[in-house]
C-alpha cells in the first residue's frame, strides 16, 4: 500500500483535464471522440480507485467500472457512426464546419 | 246559431291559408294560384251562406257571440270574439259571394300580368280581413282588419307601382285614411277605458250594451261620452267611407287594377266604414240628443250631393264611378244618421252588388277596348261588347234608381228616411240622386252609343270576365224586393210609412228626369270625335271645369295642409339641422379633442412608448444572446465548463 490515494485522484484529474483540453480544442471529430473516450476512462479509474480504497471487499466499484466500460465502447460505436454520417454529408470531419445550428 | 258562431272564424281563415300558401308559390303557378284562391273564397262564401240560413229562422233579430281570452298583461285581459247576427251574416255573406265573382273576373282581367300570383295573395289577404272585420265581435279584432283590408288596399292600389301615378295614389290612400284611423284608434283607446272592454256584446257586459250608460257621462266638448266616442269612431268611418273632407284618396284609388276597385273601392272595404257605423249605431243613437247621428247624417248628406256634382264632369270611366261610390256611400251614411239602420245596411249591400257590376263592366269596358279609359275615345260599344252592354245597362239601371231595380228600392228606403228625419237632408239628396241618374246616363251614352272613337276595334271579353257581371247582374235586378224583409230580418219594428209615396213618387220623377236630361244633353247627337268638347261644358263653362277639377280639393289640400305640412317639415329640419346637429356636432367635436390629448399623451408616449421600448430591449438582447448559439459543438461545451468551475469556485468558496 505505497501509492495513497490522492496520487490516483490527481491522475483521474489529470487524465480528465487532458481529455476536456482534447474535446474542446480538437477540430477533428474523431479525436474529439478520442478526447471524450479519455475522460471516460479518468472516471473509471476514480471508480476502481475509490472501491478498492474505501469499499473494498464489496463488488459495487468493479461492476460499475464494468458498465462504465460497456457503454463507452456504446457510446464510441454510435459516435462513429455519428461521424460517418456527418463526413457523408459534409465530406469533411471538421467539427468547426458542422454549425448548421447557429442561431 | 249558438254552435254556428264557434265556426265563424273558419269564413276569415280560409282565404287567409289561401293567401299564405299564394304567397309561396313561384310566379307561373298561375293556375294554381287562381285555383287555390277561387277554392278557398267559394268554401267561405257556403259558410256564409250556412250562417245566414242559421239566423233566418228567428223572428227577432237574435244574436249569439263567442269571446275567447287572446292574452293577459298584468290586470288587463284582451278578448277576442266572433258573432253571428243578421247584420254580420248578411254582411259576410255578401262580401263572400260579391269577392268570389270579382275574383271570377280578376283571373280574365289579370291574366296578362305577369305578377297574377302576387295579385291573387294580396285579393286573398283582402278578403280574409275584410271577413275578419265582418265577423268580428270586438273593436280590437276589428280595427285589426281595418288596418289589414287599409293595407291591401294600399298594395293593390299601387299593385302596378312603376306608375308614378299609382305610386302616388296608393300613398295618398294610405296617408288619407290613416288620418281617420288615428280618430278610430283614439275612439277605441277612450272606449276601451270608459267602458273597461272592448267586445261588442259580452251578455249584458258589452261595450255596446253600456252605451245608455255611457251616455251619461260627460265627454269632451261638452258632449256626453257615448257622443264624443261615436265621433271618434266616425272619423275613422269617414277615412274609410271617402266622406267629406277625407274622400280625396277615393278616386285616385282607381289607379288599381279594375276587379280591384270593383272589390274595394266599391262593394267591400270602402262599406267598411258605414258597416262599423252601423255595428256600433247602439253607441251613436245613445244619446238622446241625436248629436252624433246628425253629425253622420250631414257629412253623408253633404258627400252625396258633392261627390255626384264631380261625377258629372268627369271623363275618366273609373272615375265617374269612383265619385259614385263617394256619392251613395254618402246615401248610406245619411240613412244611419237619421237613424235608419235597416236603410243604410240595406242600401249597402245592393249598392255593393251593382256597383261590382258597374266597377266589373268597366273593366271589361278597358279590356275589351285595349287599356283605354277615357270615354271621349269611347262610344258605340253597345254593338261589338252586347253582353257587357246588357249587364252594364242594368247596372246603371239599379244605379240611377229606376224601379223595379234593386238601387230603386234601397235607395227610396234611404230617401224615405231621411224624408222623416230632416227635409232639407232629404231635399239634397233628392237632387244628388237626379245627379246620379244624370251622370249614369251620361256615362251610358259616351261609351256604349255613337260610333267608335278610338283606334283599334274593340272586342266581346272572354266568358271569365262576362260572367260574374251577368251574375251580379241578377242580383242587381232582384235584390231590391227583399228590402221589408231585411229591414224586418234587421229587427226594425215596422217601416212608418208616412210620407212613403210622396217620396216614392219624387224619386222615380227626379230619376226619370236625370236620365231624360242625359239624353238631352247627350242622347240626341252623340259625340263624333274623341277632341270634340263635351255638351255640357259648352253650356255650363267655367262651372264645368270647376266640376271637372273636382271642386279644387286636392288643389286647396295642396295649397293648405300640405303646403303647411312640408313647411313645418323644413322648419323642423332646419331645427334639426342647425341646433340638434349642432349640439350633437359639438359633443362629437369635444369627443374627438378629448381622444386627440388621450391619443398623444396616454397612447402615442406612455402605452406605444413603453410598449416600443420593451420590444427594443428584448430585441437587443436576443441580438446579443444570439452571438452564443454559433452552431459550434465546442463553443457550447466551453460555456458549459467554464460555467462548471464558476459553480465549482462559489460552491468552494462558500
Amino acid at each position: 500500500m505505497s501509492v495513497p490515494l490522492g496520487y490516483y485522484l490527481i491522475l483521474g484529474g489529470v487524465l480528465f483535464a487532458i481529455g476536456l483540453c482534447g474535446a474542446l480544442t480538437r477540430k477533428n471529430a474523431i479525436a474529439v471522440l478520442m478526447s471524450i473516450e479519455i475522460m471516460f476512462n479518468a472516471a473509471i479509474l476514480n471508480f476502481v480507485v475509490f472501491w478498492y480504497y474505501l469499499h473494498n471487499g464489496a463488488l459495487t466499484g468493479q461492476m460499475f467500472a464494468l458498465f462504465a466500460i460497456a457503454v463507452a465502447a456504446a457510446e464510441s460505436a454510435v459516435g462513429l457512426a455519428l461521424v460517418i454520417s456527418v463526413y457523408r454529408h459534409y465530406k469533411s470531419v471538421d467539427v468547426n464546419e458542422m454549425r448548421s445550428l447557429k442561431g | 246559431m249558438n254552435e254556428l258562431v264557434k265556426q265563424q272564424w273558419l269564413i276569415p281563415f280560409l282565404p287567409l291559408v289561401a293567401a299564405a300558401v299564394q304567397a309561396l308559390l313561384p310566379r307561373t303557378a298561375r293556375k294554381l294560384s287562381a285555383g287555390i284562391c277561387l277554392t278557398a273564397m267559394g268554401a267561405s262564401c257556403v259558410l256564409a251562406l250556412r250562417a245566414f240560413v242559421g239566423t233566418l229562422g228567428h223572428h227577432e233579430a237574435e244574436r249569439a257571440v263567442w269571446n275567447f281570452v287572446w292574452f293577459d298583461y298584468g290586470t288587463t285581459r284582451l278578448e277576442l270574439g266572433f258573432i253571428l247576427d243578421p247584420m254580420t251574416a248578411a254582411m259576410a255573406l255578401m262580401v263572400a259571394f260579391v269577392g268570389f265573382w270579382i275574383f271570377v273576373n280578376a283571373t280574365g282581367y289579370m291574366s296578362d300580368d305577369e305578377n297574377f300570383t302576387r295579385f291573387f295573395c294580396f285579393l286573398s289577404l283582402f278578403a280574409a280581413a275584410m271577413l275578419g272585420l265582418v265577423v268580428a265581435n270586438n273593436l280590437l279584432m276589428l280595427f285589426m282588419c281595418w288596418e289589414l283590408v287599409g293595407l291591401c288596399s294600399y298594395l293593390l292600389i299601387g299593385f302596378w307601382h312603376f306608375k308614378p301615378s299609382a305610386a302616388a295614389a296608393m300613398k295618398k290612400a294610405f296617408i288619407t285614411t290613416r288620418i281617420g284611423d288615428v280618430g278610430f284608434f283614439l275612439g277605441i283607446l277612450l272606449l276601451s277605458w270608459q267602458a273597461g272592454t272592448l267586445n261588442l256584446y259580452d251578455g249584458g257586459n258589452g261595450a255596446l250594451e253600456q252605451a245608455g250608460a255611457l251616455a251619461g257621462i260627460p265627454g269632451w266638448f261638452g258632449w256626453s261620452m257615448a257622443t264624443t266616442i261615436a265621433m271618434l269612431l266616425f272619423i275613422g268611418a269617414m277615412g274609410k267611407s271617402a266622406q267629406f273632407p277625407l274622400h280625396v284618396w277615393l278616386p285616385d284609388a282607381m289607379e288599381g287594377p279594375t276587379p280591384v276597385s270593383a272589390l274595394i273601392h266599391a262593394a267591400t272595404m270602402v262599406a267598411a266604414g258605414v258597416f262599423m257605423v252601423g255595428r256600433m249605431f247602439a253607441l251613436f243613437a245613445a244619446d238622446t240628443s241625436g248629436l252624433a247621428l246628425n253629425i253622420v247624417m250631414w257629412v253623408g248628406c253633404f258627400t252625396a250631393l258633392f261627390s255626384a256634382t264631380i261625377a258629372v264632369a268627369q271623363f275618366d270611366i273609373k272615375r265617374v264611378l269612383a265619385y259614385s261610390t263617394c256619392s251613395q256611400l254618402g246615401f248610406m251614411m245619411m240613412a244611419l244618421g237619421a237613424g235608419g239602420l235597416a236603410p243604410g245596411q240595406f242600401h249597402l249591400l245592393t249598392h255593393a252588388f251593382f256597383k261590382a257590376l258597374l266597377f266589373l263592366g268597366s273593366g271589361c269596358v278597358i279590356i275589351g277596348t285595349h287599356h283605354e279609359q277615357d270615354m271621349r275615345k269611347m262610344g258605340g260599344l253597345r254593338k261589338y261588347m252586347p253582353v257587357t252592354f246588357g249587364c252594364y245597362l242594368i247596372g246603371m239601371l239599379a244605379l240611377a234608381g229606376v224601379p223595379p231595380f234593386a238601387g230603386f228600392w234601397s235607395k227610396d228606403e234611404v230617401l224615405l228616411v231621411a224624408f222623416q228625419r230632416n227635409k232639407l237632408a232629404w231635399g239634397l239628396a233628392t237632387f244628388a240622386a237626379f245627379l246620379t241618374a244624370f251622370y249614369m246616363t251620361r256615362q251610358m251614352f259616351m261609351v256604349f252609343a255613337g260610333k267608335w272613337r278610338g283606334h283599334h276595334e274593340p272586342h266581346e271579353v272572354p266568358w271569365n270576365m262576362w260572367l260574374p257581371i251577368a251574375v251580379l247582374s241578377v242580383f242587381a235586378v232582384g235584390l231590391g224586393f227583399f228590402g221589408a224583409q231585411y229591414g224586418h230580418y234587421l229587427g226594425a219594428h215596422g217601416e212608418d210609412p208616412h210620407g212613403k209615396w210622396i217620396v216614392m213618387g219624387l224619386s222615380v220623377a227626379v230619376g226619370a228626369a236625370g236620365i231624360l236630361l242625359g239624353w238631352i244633353v247627350y242622347g240626341r247627337r252623340t259625340m263624333e270625335h274623341a277632341d270634340e268638347p263635351d255638351p255640357l261644358a259648352v253650356k255650363l263653362g267655367a262651372l264645368f271645369t270647376c266640376l271637372n277639377r273636382k271642386w279644387y280639393v286636392d288643389e286647396f289640400y295642396d295649397a293648405t295642409i300640405i303646403r303647411a305640412t312640408m313647411l313645418l317639415g323644413e322648419l323642423w329640419r332646419a331645427f334639426d339641422k342647425l341646433v340638434i346637429d349642432g349640439i350633437l356636432h359639438g359633443i362629437a367635436w369635444m369627443a374627438w379633442g378629448v381622444s386627440q390629448v388621450v391619443r398623444w399623451v396616454g397612447d402615442e408616449f406612455f402605452i406605444n412608448g413603453g410598449f416600443d421600448a420593451g420590444c427594443e430591449s428584448v430585441r437587443l438582447s436576443g441580438r446579443e444572446f444570439a452571438k452564443f448559439q454559433a452552431g459550434r459543438i465546442q463553443g457550447y461545451l466551453r460555456i458549459l465548463c467554464l460555467g462548471t468551475v464558476i459553480l465549482l469556485v462559489i460552491w468552494y468558496l462558500k
